[in-house]
């Protein structure tokens, strides 16, 4: 190394340290410590025990355990596929080039801007049974609402039904997306004839492949982890444990029953789940996905 | 032929427009709702068919829902809460800038060993859920004695964070090495470029990402329920979430009014920062 190259990385080493530190300090270590926990019995007042792989073989012996996970299962079935949907949806509409754009997208963007506490109180009053404009709105058409807040039926439709309001961020994204395809494959395929349709499936999907990989593993990370609304709008995961979810149940191991060490056992099964279900996603996108232009 | 395709086009647009008009009726209906009960006497809540229109505008639910239970606390709850809330944004706005722009530039602007091997793993750290750390954090904090007070919420936030220092990383890398190198030729130090060079022309992105971590500091929820046991020091998502369980189900109209209090703060920034808010949603998207 020539004096230059020794200075500039004791530069580069300086500027960086409080990553250096954050990494070691708030990842790192607390990476390692939960491996190491989830091996004993914990409870933060009291030294952890080692007791090896009995937090894993009790989780999967743990009914309330299987009843969260597929619980998370299920709402991120829907509310994953739906709120791409509908958030390529508006973007596409937003993209045909309409007057009063910045109107339209400002209030499709809006409601993701909700605090999620905000959010949740708010769409308990929408969803109530009698008074809830929902239902009210519902009436209008002739439907008589369900209890959305108190039927196990329709408690996880009630969350996947509000988590499709919040989609505006996601939608910002694809749109910016879709402006920065080339107007020229749209204008070769007009010589090709080709009708509306085939141009959105054959030219825009896959000009924005990467953007639609890039938020749909944001998503799995994003909605495997989802905890406030549901803890805010269905306290205990309320009716008959329809709502409990799997960080609601390790939340409530860590800091309820003070069952650390499960917790912690808890945390790197749903560690895994999102590194294979990432992993899966890169694999079926190889062939899908299209790299090239700018983005 | 060919007007009868610009008609064929007209009706198209209008087709769209009318999509885009019922669609944007969906999404704003809530946040008006929210509004129209605020600003309702508690019977009309409940009448139907339902008024979109206070038959009697009641402002003062608003300060009605801010004080409530002033008189037993012996302080004045949300504003407490919004003081909290204020305080632990402005820590973690400053930390975010400071720290995240330091790290940046080593990783944008200098060449050193490893470089692109410490960032892929930064990247990667993305990934790591929070609740896989959040009993050792928690357990560190209590060692330290910070349970119940600020310091969990706003001290990580001086450390960097993957996420910005990858936004921040890109905006540097444009900003271009002929500045650095002329400035260094004048003599100037590492800190003398970064303070004087690429931090005032790295202004827009620091503005994203200090928009973007005061908005998730204003929306945490999971880090207040954890650490903060003293009401006094509640924030107002938390303090939202307790005034809730305390008077859910029954005056709704004081409840949207605590629940627009929270909201409105956000969306006023949005329309003074509605820029930086679409660029910077943008640059986290298409950049990757």
């Amino acid at each position: 190394m020539t004096l230059k190259e020794k200075k500039e990385t004791r530069s580069a080493l300086l500027f960086a340290s409080p990553w250096v530190i954050g990494f070691c300090v708030f990842l790192a270590y607390p990476l390692l410590a939960s491996i190491y926990y989830s091996f004993c019995d914990y409870s933060v007042l009291r030294p952890p025990v080692w007791i090896g792989l009995r937090n894993y073989t009790n989780l999967f012996q743990d009914e309330v355990f299987y009843k969260t996970l597929s619980n998370t299962a299920i709402y991120a079935i829907f509310a994953l596929p739906l709120g791409m949907l509908v958030a390529i949806g508006l973007a596409l509409l937003l993209n045909t080039k309409v007057r009063g754009l910045a109107v339209y997208r400002t209030i499709f963007f809006l409601p993701s801007l909700v605090p999620m506490v905000s959010l949740a109180v708010l769409w308990l009053w929408l969803f109530n049974g009698e008074n809830g404009l929902v239902n009210i709105g519902l009436g209008f058409l002739g439907i008589k609402g369900p209890n959305w807040l108190s039927d196990p039926e329709w408690s996880k439709p009630a969350l996947i039904l509000l988590s499709l309001w919040g989609t505006g961020n996601a939608m910002v994204i694809y749109l910016a997306g879709l402006q920065d395809v080339p107007v020229q494959l749209y204008e070769a395929a007009d010589l090709d004839g080709a009708s509306p349709w085939d141009k959105v499936r054959n030219v825009t999907i896959p000009m924005i492949s990467p953007v639609i990989l890039f938020n749909l593993i944001m998503g799995i990370i994003g909605t495997l982890q989802v905890f406030t609304v549901p803890y805010v709008m269905f306290p205990g995961g309320s009716p008959a444990r329809s709502t409990y979810f799997y960080t609601m149940y390790l939340f409530d191991n860590a800091f309820r029953y003070q069952k650390m060490g499960y917790a912690c056992a808890m945390g790197w099964i749903m560690f895994v789940i999102i590194l294979v279900l990432t992993m899966v996603s890169l694999r079926l996108s190889e062939k899908h996905v299209h790299y090239g232009g700018g983005a | 032929m060919a007007q009868s395709l610009a008609k064929q086009n007209r009706s198209r647009t209008a087709a769209i427009h009318l999509v885009l008009m019922v669609l944007s009726g969906f999404f704003m209906l809530p946040l008006l709702w929210m509004l129209s009960t605020a600003l309702k006497p508690i019977e009309e809540t409940m009448t139907q068919p339902p008024t979109w229109i206070p038959t009697r505008i009641l402002w003062h639910n608003f300060s009605d829902a801010f004080t409530y239970g002033r008189d037993t606390l012996g302080y004045t709850p949300f504003l407490v809460y919004g003081r909290n809330t204020l305080v632990l944004c402005i820590l973690g706005v400053a930390g975010t800038v400071v720290s995240n722009s330091l790290v940046a530039y080593a990783f944008a602007r200098l060449k050193w060993k490893g470089r692109d091997f410490a960032f892929a793993v930064t990247l990667a750290t993305m990934m790591v859920p929070f609740p896989v750390l959040m009993v050792p954090i928690y357990g560190m904090f209590k060692e330290f004695g910070w349970i119940g007070s600020f310091k969990p919420l706003w001290v990580p936030a001086w450390f960097g964070s993957a996420f910005a220092i990858f936004l921040l990383r890109q905006f540097f890398r444009s900003i271009p090495m002929e500045l650095s190198e002329a400035a260094k030729i004048d003599g100037a130090s590492e800190w003398a470029i970064y303070w004087q060079v690429v931090m005032p022309l790295a202004k827009p992105a620091l503005a994203v990402i200090a928009l973007f971590n005061f908005m998730g500091t204003w929306n945490d929820f999971l880090g207040p329920l954890i650490y903060l046991l003293d009401q006094k020091t509640f924030t107002l998502s938390l303090g939202l979430q307790v005034f809730q369980s305390q008077h859910g189900g029954t005056q709704w109209n004081l409840l949207m009014a605590a629940s627009a209090i929270v909201v409105a703060p956000i969306i006023l920034l949005f329309f003074f920062t509605q820029k930086q808010f679409i660029e910077g949603i943008t640059m986290t998207g298409l950049k990757g």
